[in-house]
């Protein structure tokens, strides 16, 4: 699946995108976060409080518990500043 | 439903004009115009880049102007907001709503400012003499977005 990152997220993991091949076993957003945490230092800095993350699901805000299964882009960004 | 996320400026008197233009059923048009800052508590702003997510910001301000136009009578909805570099006085947002009566109108422009804050994917870059950063969201937006839902917003969403 394709992996978006915005904002400071992006600065911190160095990249704006990328395609990952995710193991089974990381079924919700939550689960995709701490697998990405351990992935190397700038992802653990990224998300290092994981809590203030939001995420969207193909361009649909989603919460950590949601599934993952069947996604296509999946978002990772800080709380919102536009307007 | 106009919805427009773009580089350039705006001209907010033509985008209000053209909500009641050709038509006399229109009796309120309300808007909302949010401009770069200069100044603030941390001193001077000499310039702010806007990021979004392309694709999802559109989508989400749709989402929200279906939303005002389900809970109120409104003949015609304009939202533009700006991507990219900005400095102090240049126009960042506008929001116009159309309607019979002002109720509508003012409450939708409200409502759709609250939620583009919080919810439509832009994030802010400030440069300062002391160097960038990003802003920070305020608390202040989250409240002000969650008073139209009637609970407490939810620290994940």
């Amino acid at each position: 699946m394709k992996l978006l990152y915005f904002a400071w997220v992006r600065e911190r993991i160095g990249k704006p995108d990328e395609e990952v091949d995710v193991p089974a076993s990381v079924r919700t957003v939550g689960d995709l976060v701490a697998w990405l945490q351990g992935r190397g230092e700038e992802y653990a800095y990224a998300f290092e409080n994981a809590a203030v993350i939001r995420a969207a699901i193909d361009r649909n805000h989603v919460k950590p518990d949601t599934a993952i299964a069947g996604a296509r882009e999946i978002a990772f960004f800080p709380p919102m500043t536009g307007g | 439903m106009t919805v427009r996320l773009q580089r350039e400026d705006f001209d907010i008197g033509a985008e209000i004009a053209r909500l009641s233009q050709g038509r006399t059923d229109v009796g309120a048009v309300a808007s909302f115009t949010g401009i770069c800052r200069g100044t603030d508590r941390a001193g001077g702003i000499v310039a702010m880049t806007l990021e979004h997510y392309p694709g999802m910001a559109e989508a989400e301000i749709e989402r929200h102007v279906a939303e005002a136009e389900k809970r109120w009578p409104l003949l015609g909805v304009t939202v533009i907001h700006r991507y990219g570099r900005m400095v102090p006085g240049d126009n960042i947002v506008l929001v116009a709503t159309a309607s019979q009566h002002r109720e509508a109108a003012f409450a939708a422009a409200e409502f759709l400012m609250d939620y583009l804050k919080t919810r439509a994917p832009f994030w802010k870059k400030e440069e300062r003499a002391g160097g960038d950063g990003w802003v920070e969201a305020r608390q202040s937006d989250t409240a002000a977005a969650a008073r139209w839902s009637g609970r407490r917003p939810e620290a994940a969403e």
